[in-house]
């Protein structure tokens, strides 16, 4: 190799061609570009964007919470699984973000949608927005929050909206290597030592409380026959894989009762937990402080 | 001594014909010493390395840039495991160079003791640091240890993306408002003395430098590189719209090269000794991680010796 051969990759910096392949899937500026977003005859635009809104927020507010894991976690291997993890829900909240935005014709991005809608405009479900206490915290929500999603995605790919049905088929492959990840350390640590028995078992017992919402049915997404996910139907489903894991690491179905909601509101409308608007003071934090720049 | 000439004949030879040891050959006891202090020190600057850029990953101000620097700093998460298993052909343990890490007995890279103090130092760390981390790295593809030359081909791909979306990110931030100019000239003054310092003392206060030229470990001299990466970046700068922080900056035709002014050297002296801006929150931060994982570290393992148990019925 010549002299000048070896240090090509650094002179070739400055070449003004546009390569794609350096941004690893991650450089994309339009996360639906080249797909017909027209929305199906029949369905309620502002109905589907709510929709997209609760998923996309789903993945954006817990991609977040894993983020803050990155450099903290107990092995390098978990470095990369977790961002791995992270990246896969960020993508999918950067696409159900720009189909809402479509849908609802406010023409709003992505990055509008993440960096300046208010904390009661957010409509993931409360289980996204904790801070895990420690890495059984973790794996025991990556648990429930990837097999619940999982198995949603999974009817999701039949749906009415070609968007949402593609965006759910690729993200069926990406939730299953998330919950098998998250199966596999909830087996190890119910299994491993005493002390990381009990350390599971309090880590679901904290997340346990947070489980029902998942499974109740919003306005929305009955007005959205045929589009959106009946998360009634998908509660039989999620029990026997939580059941089959937690027999397999030895761990006891905690019987924490449900978080209460205020007069039948939660996150899907908007209410949340104080853990929310500290989220969202970080994530928004750069965004809003320059709200003319381009990044 | 009859049975040590001939491997040691072997082992100059294969340097001399620029071919490469590998894990089973026989080599020097210093050669090895060596190698593992070299690639465990590079493993632990990937690893370290995560926590300036880590720093902004949450607050990202597009959706775009925040995968983009996830990516990145799980890339860096990835070269570490490499280098770590680089240097366990030659006998060491990770977990053995992540104590010495943890315990302050073996080093890293200077340049990851500065801070990050706004996200434009995402940009500049891509574009400089990364950069100057190529020229350090691009002439070990051809190190005389066959596994960390295989493992720097990967690193330096990698790492030559990175540089590109840093400078990419720089670019827009450039064509952007003047806050954001702003924000890079002042990434581009804190970081770019730290950037020449990367590459080690000056030659005539280098002390490894001959035994590890001979022995094919080290390629360039730490002046060399330096001259080098200021000769790429000059260009780059200007391209970019930004100015460098050095009034002594200025071609020079005779030699071919820019002229440069001093490196502050005693500021690279203390970063070294411990007392940079970021030396002991690095550290301690990497050992809350290391020290917080323990538990699950051993539950893992006791978990693999039951299931191993079981297995064999
Ligand atoms: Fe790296
Ligand atoms: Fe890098």
């Amino acid at each position: 190799m010549s002299e000048e051969d070896e240090f090509g990759a650094y002179h070739a910096l400055t070449e003004s061609e546009d390569d794609r392949r350096w941004a690893f899937g991650t450089g994309f500026t339009d996360a639906l570009e080249g797909v017909d977003t027209t929305v199906p005859d029949g369905v309620d635009g502002a109905a589907l964007a709510c929709y997209c809104l609760m998923l996309g927020d789903d993945a954006l507010i817990y991609s977040h919470r894993l983020q803050q894991w990155i450099t903290r976690a107990p092995e390098l291997e978990e470095e990369t699984a977790l961002g791995n993890i992270a990246l896969d829900l960020l993508g999918q909240a950067r696409m159900l973000l720009a189909r809402a935005g479509r849908a609802d014709r406010t023409g709003r991005d992505e990055d509008r949608l993440a960096f300046f809608r208010e904390e009661s405009e957010f409509r993931n479900v409360r289980l996204v927005e904790r801070c895990d206490n420690d890495f059984a915290e973790l794996v025991a929500r990556l648990l429930v929050f990837s097999t619940f999603r999982l198995a949603l995605f999974d009817g999701l790919r039949t749906s009415g909206d070609p968007v949402l049905a593609a965006i759910a088929a690729k993200g069926v492959k990406e939730l299953t290597y998330h919950r098998d990840y998250a199966a596999q350390w909830v087996v190890r640590l119910g299994d491993g030592t005493e002390l990381s028995h009990n350390k599971m078992q309090a880590g679901l017992d904290v997340i346990w409380p947070l489980v029902d919402e998942l499974f109740v049915p919003h306005p929305i997404e009955a007005s959205l026959h045929g589009v959106a996910v009946d998360v009634q139907t998908l509660r039989t489903e999620v029990d026997v894989v939580l059941d089959t894991v937690l027999a397999t690491a030895g761990l006891d179905r905690p019987a924490t009762a449900p978080m209460a909601t205020i007069r039948g509101r939660a996150g899907r409308d908007g209410v949340h937990t104080e853990a929310l608007g500290y989220v969202l003071a970080e994530l928004q934090s750069v965004a809003r402080a320059y709200p003319d720049a381009t990044w | 001594m009859t049975t040590i000439e001939p491997l040691q004949q072997h082992f100059e030879d294969t340097i001399a014909h620029e071919h490469r040891i590998e894990p089973r050959d026989w080599m020097p006891e210093g050669y090895r010493k060596t190698m593992i202090r070299q690639i465990g020190q590079h493993a632990h600057s990937e690893i370290i390395g995560m926590q300036p850029e880590g720093n902004w990953i949450t607050r990202a101000p597009s959706l775009r840039r925040k995968a983009i620097l996830l990516a990145k700093v799980q890339d860096e998460a990835g070269h570490g495991m490499y280098l770590y298993s680089a240097a366990e052909t030659l006998g060491a343990d990770r977990a053995d160079l992540t104590d010495k890490l943890v315990q302050g007995r073996q080093k890293y890279s200077s340049i990851f003791n500065y801070p990050t103090l706004s996200y434009a130092d995402v940009g500049v760390i891509g574009w400089l640091v990364d950069g100057a981390a190529i020229c350090n790295q691009v002439p070990l593809c051809r190190s005389s240890y066959g596994p960390y030359a295989r493992a720097m081909i990967r690193i330096c791909k990698e790492e030559s993306f990175h540089q590109r979306q840093g400078y990419e990110l720089l670019m827009t931030m450039m064509r952007g408002t003047d806050a954001q100019r702003q924000m890079v000239q002042s990434a581009v003054d804190r970081f770019w003395w730290p950037s020449l310092m990367m590459f080690g003392p000056p030659d005539e206060a280098s002390t490894n430098t001959e035994q590890s030229m001979a022995w094919g470990i080290k390629r360039h001299t730490n002046d060399e590189l330096r001259q080098r990466f200021v000769d790429m970046s000059v260009p780059q700068a200007d391209k970019l719209g930004v100015t460098l922080p050095d009034t002594a900056l200025k071609w020079n035709a005779e030699r071919g090269h820019y002229d440069f002014g001093a490196v502050d050297w005693d500021e690279l002296a203390a970063v070294i000794g411990g007392n940079g801006p970021c030396n002991i929150q690095r550290v301690a931060h990497r050992k809350a991680a290391h020290d917080d994982g323990a538990w699950v570290r051993e539950a893992a393992t006791a978990h693999a010796a039951k299931a191993a148990k079981a297995a064999q019925g």
